[in-house]
């Protein structure tokens, strides 16, 4: 039995398959509509997300599977106090798979220790969130035909955001990626993420300059700057403003340019560039649906 | 100032000055059923200040946990009052149960009967990192 806790969980090889299996669904779906019948997918979201619930529940939904969860830990019986270990072994008689999302960092690795159904890591705290990775990668495989060979920006918030550690994680294991690190100096990369990328001896620059830096890249993944991880309501509007995507910026910018932004967003992209057909973020979200669809195929083993 | 030499035991020299208290703790020695002599702000050539720790009649340890808490040791095994054996740490790759995770995001604030483990993410740092959050533990 295999859980998904961490992207890096799965194999290069591991994460080709999936999008291959994503890229076959988006083509057919109706040769996968009843792939999950009479199986239950639980969603247990301890933490209010609505996008990544909706998202897996479609995804089970078009597999022909059923769901069964809930989404506020207020709901569930995480509120009397019951550990997490408990809540998945009761919840695994019920379901043959789970994703979770808990706002406790690791609280999915251990419900993997102890859950007798596979468990699928929906976010925790300001941890990990490989599904948001799969999508991430899915959306640059189908729009830049590789994953590898890119140059790829990060901007806005990449100390606290955890889809940006996770996302560069994952392309540090292909050839020919070179990072430029877009952020305010108070929201930069965590030194570990550094130290990743120095230990692989990949390429990387650290600036605040998106203007002069926008024009080499080939994909922009557009961050928000979280308001919960603040203290201090100033240094949240300040740095909240540090970088707008603008049309103007975007003429900077190659025409082959990929906008990708995990949303929600708040103002750090203008409306006005959604009509660019270099804005990917809708497509982006519309792919987590199908990457979570070959996810849980391959975690159930249909 | 003199401590007797010890017959059959452990020495461990090189502890960094003023951190004998810290393993004696760690290594609960308090419950060490031989003699244990703590001497701090000994006068060293190499590092101008250490601490030792001689314990009498106690032959096994937590090296894991000693190595931990001072890398950079010597330990003397002594037996029939000579030096038997000399041996120098390695940070261990795992820490189980020996310090807690400080992040109050981690699982492990919350979940009953969980244990605190601990990877050694980079040697040449030190760093270790909680396995369930991937904090730095500092």
């Amino acid at each position: 039995m295999r859980h998904l806790i961490d992207i890096l969980d799965l194999t290069c090889e591991e994460i080709d398959e999936l999008l291959d299996t994503a890229d076959s669904i988006i083509e057919n779906p109706a040769a996968y509509a009843t792939r999950c019948a009479g199986k239950k997918l639980a969603t247990l979201f301890f933490e209010p997300s609505t996008r990544t619930r909706l998202s897996f529940e479609a995804a089970m939904y078009e597999l022909g599977g059923h769901v069964i969860g809930f989404s506020d830990a207020a709901n569930s019986s995480s509120s009397k106090g019951e550990s997490v270990s408990d809540t998945v072994r009761v919840v695994g008689s019920y379901a043959d798979i789970i994703a979770m999302r808990h706002f406790k960092e690791g609280a999915p690795m251990v419900a993997a220790m102890k859950s007798t159904v596979p468990i699928i890591n929906a976010g925790d705290g300001g941890h990990n969130h490989p599904t948001q990775t799969l999508t991430d990668l899915l959306t640059i495989r189908r729009e830049k035909g590789r994953l590898d060979n890119l140059t790829v920006g990060f901007c806005g918030d990449l100390k606290f955001g955890r889809t940006v550690h996770s996302l560069i994680s994952a392309l540090s294991r292909y050839e020919g990626i070179r990072f430029v690190l877009v952020s305010p100096k108070e929201l930069q990369v965590p030194d570990y993420i550094k130290d990743l990328l120095t230990e692989k001896e990949l390429s990387f620059i650290e600036t605040t300059d998106l203007e002069s830096t926008l024009p080499e890249m080939d994909i922009l993944y557009m961050t928000r700057v979280q308001k919960e991880r603040f203290f201090n309501e100033e240094d949240y509007l300040r740095l909240r403003d540090s970088y707008i995507l603008t049309p103007e910026k975007m003429r900077l910018a190659k025409q082959t340019l990929s906008v990708l932004h995990p949303l929600p967003r708040v103002n750090e992209i203008s409306v006005e560039v959604d009509d660019d057909p270099r804005a990917c973020y809708f497509r982006q979200a519309k792919n987590g649906k199908f990457v979570r669809m070959a996810l849980i195929c391959k975690l159930l083993e249909v | 100032m003199k401590i007797d030499s010890i017959q059959n035991g452990i020495v461990i020299d090189h502890i960094p000055a003023g951190k004998a208290m810290q393993v004696y703790q760690y290594l609960k020695l308090d419950e060490a059923e031989g003699s244990v002599a703590l001497l701090q702000n000994v006068p060293s050539r190499k590092h101008g200040k250490k601490d030792i720790i001689k314990l009498d009649g106690v032959t096994e340890l937590d090296w894991n946990i000693l190595a931990f808490l001072a890398p950079d040791c010597t330990v003397n095994v002594i037996a029939d009052g000579n030096t038997v054996e000399k041996k120098h740490l390695k940070l261990p790759e795992t820490l189980t149960d020996v310090i807690v995770c400080k992040n109050p995001r981690c699982i492990t604030t919350v979940e009953p009967g969980l244990h605190h483990i601990f990877k050694l993410a980079n040697r040449e740092t030190g760093v270790y990192r909680c396995v369930y959050c991937e904090s730095a533990h500092n």
